[in-house]
């Protein structure tokens, strides 16, 4: 059977390329990058190697880059990391109401503990709404954190805007960039971003490794104690294997993929559109994400969509909460104002360099196919 | 069940819903369920002789909703009314070998549907 996968927004396969530099680091260089032994030395020039391009790809300093887990754990380390140590000058944070789980319950968990969070409404179009984030701003926030992209419909955000208000007024600035690093030019000095989150995996990097870009000066609590790995901040032998891994996926995504991916996402959405009735897009055509088509059709169900385009061999994602326990529309789709009944019909396609037009032709056939169906099978018309 | 996966038999009646359509001058009809919720229901059946010989459903949902639907038109073909209305969400859990504990309610929604459907029939009588 044909095999479209189209959940790149979740995660990415592994470049052969990325794969290649990653091997040696398990078999042949296998030192503890902390050793001073000519093992450890390899492991460890490869580490800072890496660390060197990362940091060069949002015109940071090597030294302003700590390797992670993920975005999940970036996320954590970095809202966790100020808001404790930042404690005794002011408890109350900005976010957005479309922020990534991992950064919004972070902020939940935050609130128990005594801090307040402003959540920032978000437009139709998918953009957070900057007046409401200024008038937010009193004279007890410590921090602002805003997505870069967001995942489920890929809108991005203006982190140049926030960035110059948080500078105004002297706040941390946060941004989860995993959705648009090396997607989107992202440049932490012209962005005033104090605190970056970044992953390996949503750009044919491995899983299992990711960063956070720390301006020099800011300050953050100690994620795990243990050994002086990673600037005494985060405990733990070194992922080398992952850092390399991480660094090659970086160098490989060119100008010209993004193109093709911008072409290939608006021809999608533009036949989609033309060829089945009663389908919109979601978040605004313009500054968006390369490879994000996030598109709800009327009276079907997301779920029933997703099986049905598995069985037929595409893999895309819901952005229904059907899943959960709750039968709760997306967070997301919520907050740019899409009824419930409407986020129930929603479906992202995330593509990836690899993407063809043909997958995309077989898709759309068969998405025609499944919709008429399934609206065939439903009491409303 | 805790990992989020669909028995086979779910899937087998989502696949292939031999059960999904109308009934021309159905006896009783049940329509439940809303789409600000989620999923939404109509069941039709056909009743002669105090027996339901005919049950057709249109859905609008998820996988288990769409075979909860499928199976209880099965389970109800050649009962009388009375014996169907003894039919409980767990019976038709038990038939489709299952659902991920967040869909259990979608059963509910079917059960309801019939209740409806039952109701609707006495009323037309």
């Amino acid at each position: 059977m044909k095999k479209v996968y189209l959940d790149n927004a979740a995660t990415t396969v592994v470049y052969k390329e990325v794969l290649d530099v990653m091997l040696p680091f398990f078999t042949d260089k296998y030192g503890n990058a902390s050793c001073l032994h000519s093992w450890g030395e390899e492991s460890r020039d490869a580490l800072e190697e890496a660390r060197v391009v990362i940091a060069k790809k949002i015109n940071a300093g090597a030294d302003e880059i700590i390797f992670t887990a993920g975005g999940s754990e970036s996320n954590n380390f970095a809202l966790k990391g100020v808001a404790y140590l930042l404690k005794s000058k002011g408890n109350h944070i900005i976010t957005s109401k479309f922020e990534h789980p991992a950064v919004l319950n972070v902020c939940k968990a935050l609130e128990k503990d005594g801090f307040n969070i402003t959540y920032i409404g978000i437009d139709r179009d998918g953009f957070v709404k900057i007046d409401e984030l200024k008038k937010a701003i009193t004279d007890k926030t410590i921090l602002v954190s805003i997505m870069h992209a967001n995942n489920e419909i890929g809108t991005i955000q203006d982190i140049l805007a926030v960035g110059k208000i948080c500078k105004e007024k002297n706040i941390v600035f946060h941004s989860d960039v995993v959705q648009s690093f090396t997607k989107v030019p992202i440049d932490v000095k012209k962005s005033n971003l104090s605190l970056a989150s970044l992953s390996a995996h949503k750009i044919h990097g491995p899983k299992g490794i990711g960063a956070l870009y720390v301006k020099k000066g800011i300050k953050l609590k100690k994620l795990i104690d243990g050994g002086a790995q990673e600037f005494n901040l985060r405990a733990g032998t070194e992922n080398v294997p992952g850092a390399v891994g991480f660094a090659k996926a970086c160098e490989l995504i060119a100008s010209k993929d993004i193109d093709k991916m911008e072409g290939l996402r608006d021809y999608f959405i533009a036949e989609v559109i033309k060829q089945i009735p009663k389908v919109s897009l979601n978040g605004s055509g313009r500054d968006r994400l390369c490879n994000n088509i996030s598109l709800s059709f009327h009276n079907v169900e997301g779920e029933s969509v997703l099986l049905a385009l598995n069985d037929k061999g595409i893999a895309v994602t819901t952005s229904s909460a059907c899943t959960s326990s709750k039968l709760e529309a997306s967070h997301v789709l919520s907050s740019i104002g899409l009824r419930p009944e409407q986020s129930h019909g929603t479906v992202r396609f995330s593509l990836s360099k690899y993407t063809t037009k043909e997958e995309l032709e077989y898709t759309i056939a068969v998405l025609k196919e499944i919709i008429s169906k399934f609206r065939g099978m439903s009491p409303l018309k | 069940m805790s990992a989020f996966k669909y028995s086979d038999e779910v899937l087998r009646r989502f696949r292939n819903p031999e059960n999904a359509g109308t009934i021309e001058h159905p006896s009783g009809v049940g329509s439940v369920g809303n789409r600000t919720c989620g999923d939404v229901m109509e069941l039709f059946i056909k009743v002669v002789d105090n027996i339901i010989v005919d049950a057709k459903f249109k859905t609008l949902g998820c996988a288990a909703a769409i075979s909860f639907s499928d199976v209880l038109c099965d389970v109800v073909k050649g009962k009388t009314v009375d014996e169907a209305l003894k039919i409980t969400k767990d019976d038709l859990v038990k038939i489709l070998g299952g659902v991920p504990t967040p869909k259990l309610h979608c059963s509910l929604l079917a059960v309801d549907a019939l209740h409806k459907a039952v109701e609707d029939y006495f009323k037309r009588k």
